[in-house]
């Protein structure tokens, strides 16, 4: 290839021609031009961010319940403080000098990292104190007021529900790098769920720094200004006035309440009680330790985050079971005499008539019957074995839901559990079990749990007559409609037609008036309620008090549960909790024959009842 | 097997290799000290470096001394496979960085197949070129040459690392070398320029500037500079009061088009004859530039209806920052202006050893890396860029000498590729730093921290030693 040997010299030539392009501007740059030659000190742009407005959260009838309200970061710039007067300083903010000196030592160590950035030196000091920063500004050189909002909210409830929002950490930050530092973002609750809805977009200012390290003007213009984009509001479901009634009535108690409105699947009021005060909520800082160490785990959302044992409303589902696999009808009697004794295993129930049918097996809780509805379902001879029995018992009640996440929009929603085969066959050996050794199902206790939010679903769909929507908290809008799983309406596997009779029994609960009915208490004047009591039994302490109900029976308005842990029966405190939320919802007010069973709920607290670990 | 002459090793590469080897750590200690101090932990990058240099000249060692150098042309093609298959696999299961997905990462290391690809790419060029009957005439030579050089180009770009790409179009000038036709050179660039006109002004600016450059070349073709170059630039310059016209009243007709489309049918139709004309009395130069002329006014439209049709809006912000035609302080524009201010407040001398602010106060992102320039610019001045540049210049120019002395072709290419590679990144990522050139992330050779850049220059230099060792002179 010798003949293109004299193209080596082209090559070298552009070659030396680009490097002496390069040396050129490094020589304009380096010693030419004075624009890039200014020192180190006054460079740099300045960027300040605008941080937008949360969306608020709105109830279903439009009443803002969680609002914003104007505060203030303290920012500090580092590189520009000098001496200042620290005592003042800390007057105004009701700080510690150990703080200062402390934060100041941080900035220090880390100076190389922090350069000209602005950091948070105080977080959501008050208009008062801000103003008073204000006026003396010029004593504090490096420190300026950025204005953010924090929240607040009307109605006095909701805290778990809301959740609340936290500045983004380090951690969090490298999960998701579109957060920056100084950011906030919703950490539970709703905050949580709709936080791509609520957080809005940041806009920034920038600036230019002039030779005397001062803000100097808007780099070219403001051109590159971006204005912040506020959140969205977001409507939920819940109906305020409804959910501050229920904090009501549930404080002093250890359990959930929630109410749904059948027909739509959307979530009405959801209280998990001890809960976080709404008044913590916003400055969650300052109380996170309190919180966190708080023995009754104020944080925890128990209506969707703790499964118990259902207890007597399960009779329910088993009926429904019974009756859809032809081993029951409404008419069919069992006699119970104290308890179902076979053997040496008993049963016990309380004294009541006997023979009965299943209406009055609803009405008054009987134990034995669903004994006997519940082995007829698992020792059908349509199937060959027990276990067979059983798989068709457990595909109907996850067809209620049950051992299996609803998919409602509330973070950290448990599935609960329902035994399976594998887990008797461990138990009892492969095989080895018969519908007498897992009886406890019949009544719902033993091995199953669910969550206050599945019984919940279980009242409207047994209001519903057969089906139910999704639970939710969002509300459908034009602005943000409602994810499509919402709008889908979920069957049962058992007829709708069984469900009237049911709905028969649930009825005699409350407004039988010959005697024997276990839920009398919940009768509410005016109004055909439908319930069925539970108490479950529960290894620490006394029986938890279970209540579900809807009303009016043949338009079911709202559908809700109480659970009142270690509360007893459930007439005791499930009951009367639940009704009087309903009749709230109804009627807007309680009845004055009814006041003074409100009062005795409000009065009443069975904290010292639970167990805790302190 | 030739006889290794050990005096025949070439110290002058090896000591400019050593001091940018060893200046590089000095810029990059001085980037990433901290302020407390130095400490002896590996999460500091200059203890990782000395790691990095230290295994890089074990590296060098065992390639001068101990691997025979009739291995590579024998492994080119299992290597080149197996960098290619690494490159698309890296796309898929490596670790993202600065969102390009090019890292393989193995334990606490991490290594960028980018990197070596190169070396796969340079042997087997040196291959396929040094074989005696190797024509680029030949329509299969061609081709398997353009094959070789695109398959890893577009798994680069498949990981999105623009600036790696970019590289193998240094490669071209190793085919120039060997005998490619020079007017792909000439023509990529002339496509370039269009390019940046199109979108930097307009179609019509473009569209004057292809005018004007086709018709001084038809005269020179012609032999007519005298006539054709005045006429050229009379027509042009008239043609450039067509917007304005077009405001006058009595041509309003005109505005039924775009200036441009005026342009275009005016220019378009006078090539098309033209060609035609040429074609009938058998002027091929003269034929095959009106036919350049109208590929050209087609590059100017498809640009400009890629740009606004295909591409979706993120992409064309993308474009518009690295032109310059937006800027973006939050982004490029901000690194650009920053590590402007780095280089310049250098001033003649720089600020010392350590004594860079700009650069050690963490305004110029990537520092140690693909901003490193900015540290030298800093803390050494002009003078410490000046040496930079220099050393690389020497560096280069040495090697294609010494590659235009080997007997064996394989050698000469080889070296050739080296010299290109090195080329290729020390003008992107200079000009990069000192706003010549949009922010295309690649290392500066043998000074940037990082490890793969490191090993991948000390493998792809020393296997050039090697085979300058083993030289059969003229």
């Amino acid at each position: 290839m010798g003949s293109f040997k004299s193209r080596r010299t082209v090559v070298a030539a552009a070659i030396i021609l680009v490097f002496a392009v390069i040396a050129f501007r490094l020589f304009q740059v380096q010693i030419l031009d004075k624009e890039y030659r200014i020192t180190a000190e006054n460079n740099a742009l300045k960027y300040e961010t605008i941080y937008p407005a949360r969306g608020r959260i709105l109830d279903r009838n439009g009443q803002v319940i969680v609002d914003n309200k104007i505060s203030y970061d303290i920012m500090v710039t580092p590189f520009d403080v000098k001496e200042f007067d620290t005592l003042a300083f800390c007057r105004i903010f009701d700080l510690d000098t150990a703080f200062v000196k402390d934060k100041f030592r941080e900035y220090r160590l880390y100076r190389r990292k922090i350069g000209y950035q602005s950091l948070v030196f105080k977080r959501q000091v008050t208009s008062e104190q801000y103003n008073m920063f204000i006026e003396k500004s010029f004593l504090f050189p490096g420190f300026t007021g950025v204005p953010r909002t924090s929240r607040s909210y009307p109605y006095e409830g909701g805290g778990n529900l809301f959740g609340y929002i936290s500045e983004v950490d380090a951690d969090y930050i490298k999960d998701h790098p579109e957060y920056k530092s100084g950011d906030y973002v919703g950490k539970t609750g709703m905050e949580e769920a709709y936080e791509t809805l609520l957080r809005g977009e940041k806009g920034y200012n920038i600036y230019l720094r002039d030779a005397h390290n001062r803000i100097k003007e808007h780099y070219k213009d403001g051109e590159y200004d971006k204005t912040a984009v506020a959140g969205t509001d977001v409507t939920t479901t819940i109906d305020g006035t409804l959910q501050a009634y229920g904090e009501q009535l549930m404080r002093g108690k250890v359990g959930s309440l929630v109410a749904i409105e059948p027909a739509t699947g959307e979530i009405l009021t959801m209280v998990s009680s001890p809960g976080i005060d709404v008044n913590q909520l916003s400055d969650i800082s300052k109380y996170y330790k309190d919180i966190v160490t708080d023995p009754y785990k104020p944080m925890f959302n128990r209506a969707v985050m703790s499964p118990q044992p259902p207890g007597s409303v399960f009779k329910l589902v088993n009926g429904l079971i019974g009756l859809q696999e032809g081993v029951l009808t409404p008419e069919t009697l069992y006699g119970c005499h104290r308890g179902y004794v076979v053997g040496n295993l008993r049963v016990g129930c309380h004294g009541h008539p006997s023979p009965i049918n299943m209406y009055q097996s609803i009405m008054m809780s009987c134990n034995a019957y669903y004994c006997y509805v519940f082995r007829s379902i698992l020792d059908n001879p349509k199937y060959e074995s027990v276990q067979q029995g059983f798989e068709r018992w457990k595909a109907y009640t996850e067809s209620f839901g049950f051992g299996t996440k609803l998919g409602t929009d509330i973070p950290g929603e448990k599935a609960g559990t329902m035994p399976t085969v594998e887990r008797y066959d461990r138990l009892h050996g492969k095989g080895r079990w018969r519908s007498i050794s897992i009886i406890s199902l019949s009544i719902g206790q033993g091995e199953i749990g669910c969550t206050p939010m599945h019984l919940a679903n279980l009242a409207a769909t047994i209001a519903n007559r057969g089906w139910f929507y999704t639970p939710h908290l969002q509300k459908d809008t034009p602005a943000c409609p409602i994810d499509d799983r919402f709008k889908e309406r979920h069957y049962t596997m058992v007829d709708t037609a069984h469900f009237e009779e049911v709905v028969k029994g649930m009825e005699l609960a409350i407004n039988y008036t010959g005697g024997g009915a276990t839920a009398t208490v919940a009768r509410i004047p005016g109004i055909i309620a439908c319930g069925k009591t539970g108490t479950a039994q529960n290894p620490h302490g006394d029986d938890h008090s279970v209540f579900i109900t809807f009303a009016p029976k043949d338009d079911p308005k709202i559908a809700v549960v109480a659970y009142v842990e270690n509360g007893g029966f459930g007439a005791t405190w499930a009951a009367p909790i639940a009704s009087l939320l309903v009749e709230k919802y109804l009627k807007g007010e309680i009845s004055p024959e009814r006041k003074a069973l409100e009062k005795r709920v409000f009065d009443g607290n069975l904290m010292h009842k639970v167990k805790v670990r302190r | 097997m030739p006889e290794l002459n050990y005096k025949k090793l070439d110290w002058v590469i090896i000591g400019i290799y050593l001091l940018l080897v060893v200046f590089g750590w000095m810029n990059i200690f001085s980037s990433s000290v901290s302020e407390d101090g130095f400490t002896f932990s590996l999460k500091e990058k200059y203890v990782m470096d000395l790691i990095w240099v230290g295994s890089a000249l074990v590296i060098g060692i065992l390639i001068l001394f101990v691997i025979p150098s009739k291995v590579y042309p024998a492994i080119s093609w299992p290597f080149y496979a197996l960098m290619v298959f690494l490159l698309v696999a890296v796309a898929f299961v490596g670790v993202e960085v600065n969102g390009s997905k090019s890292w393989f990462a193995i334990g606490p290391f991490r290594l960028q197949p980018a990197e070596f690809s190169k070396i796969s790419t340079a042997v087997l060029l040196a291959y396929l070129m040094s074989k005696y009957d190797f024509r680029f005439s030949n329509t299969r030579d061609a081709l398997r040459i353009v094959l070789v050089l695109a398959l890893p180009m577009l798994a680069i770009l498949l990981e999105k690392e623009t600036g790696s790409a970019l590289v193998y179009l240094g490669f071209l000038l190793v085919c120039y070398r060997e005998g490619m036709t020079g007017w792909i050179l000439v023509a990529g660039l002339l496509a370039i320029l269009l390019f940046i006109l199109t979108l930097i002004f307009s179609p019509f600016v473009a569209i004057l500037v292809l005018i004007a450059i086709t018709g001084i070349a038809a005269s020179f073709y012609s032999r007519r500079q005298m006539l054709g170059m005045p006429l050229t630039v009379a027509i042009v310059l008239l043609l450039s009061f067509l917007p304005r016209l077009m405001r006058v009243e009595a041509f309003s007709f005109l505005t039924r088009f775009d200036p441009e489309i005026w342009l275009a049918l005016l220019a378009g139709g006078t090539a098309l004859v033209l060609a035609i004309l040429y074609w009938v009395r058998r002027q091929r130069a003269l034929r095959n530039l009106m036919l350049a002329f109208l590929v050209g006014l087609g590059l100017i439209f498809s640009v400009q209806m890629v740009f606004e049709k295909v591409l979706k809006e993120h992409q064309r912000a993308r474009i518009e920052v690295l032109l310059g035609i937006k800027e973006d302080p939050m982004g490029v524009g901000y690194n650009v202006h920053q590590s402007l201010v780095a280089i310049g407040s250098g001033g003649i001398a720089g600020k010392g050893f350590l004594g860079g602010t700009q650069t050690r106060f963490n305004f110029v992102p990537e520092q140690s890396t693909d901003f490193i320039f900015c540290t030298i610019g800093e803390e050494w001045g002009f003078f410490g860029t000046l040496l930079v540049l220099i050393a690389y210049l020497t560096l280069i120019l040495r090697l294609i000498g010494s590659a235009e002395k080997q007997k064996d072709s394989f050698a000469r290419i080889y070296g050739w590729c080296v010299a290109m590679c090195l080329l290729m990144h020390v003008v992107i990522n200079i000009s990069m730093t000192i706003g010549l050139m949009p922010v295309i992330g690649i290392p500066l050779p043998l000074l940037s921290y990082g490890g793969s850049s490191l090993w991948a220059f000390t493998i792809l230099l020393f296997i050039y030693l090697r085979l300058d060792m083993e030289k059969k002179s003229f």
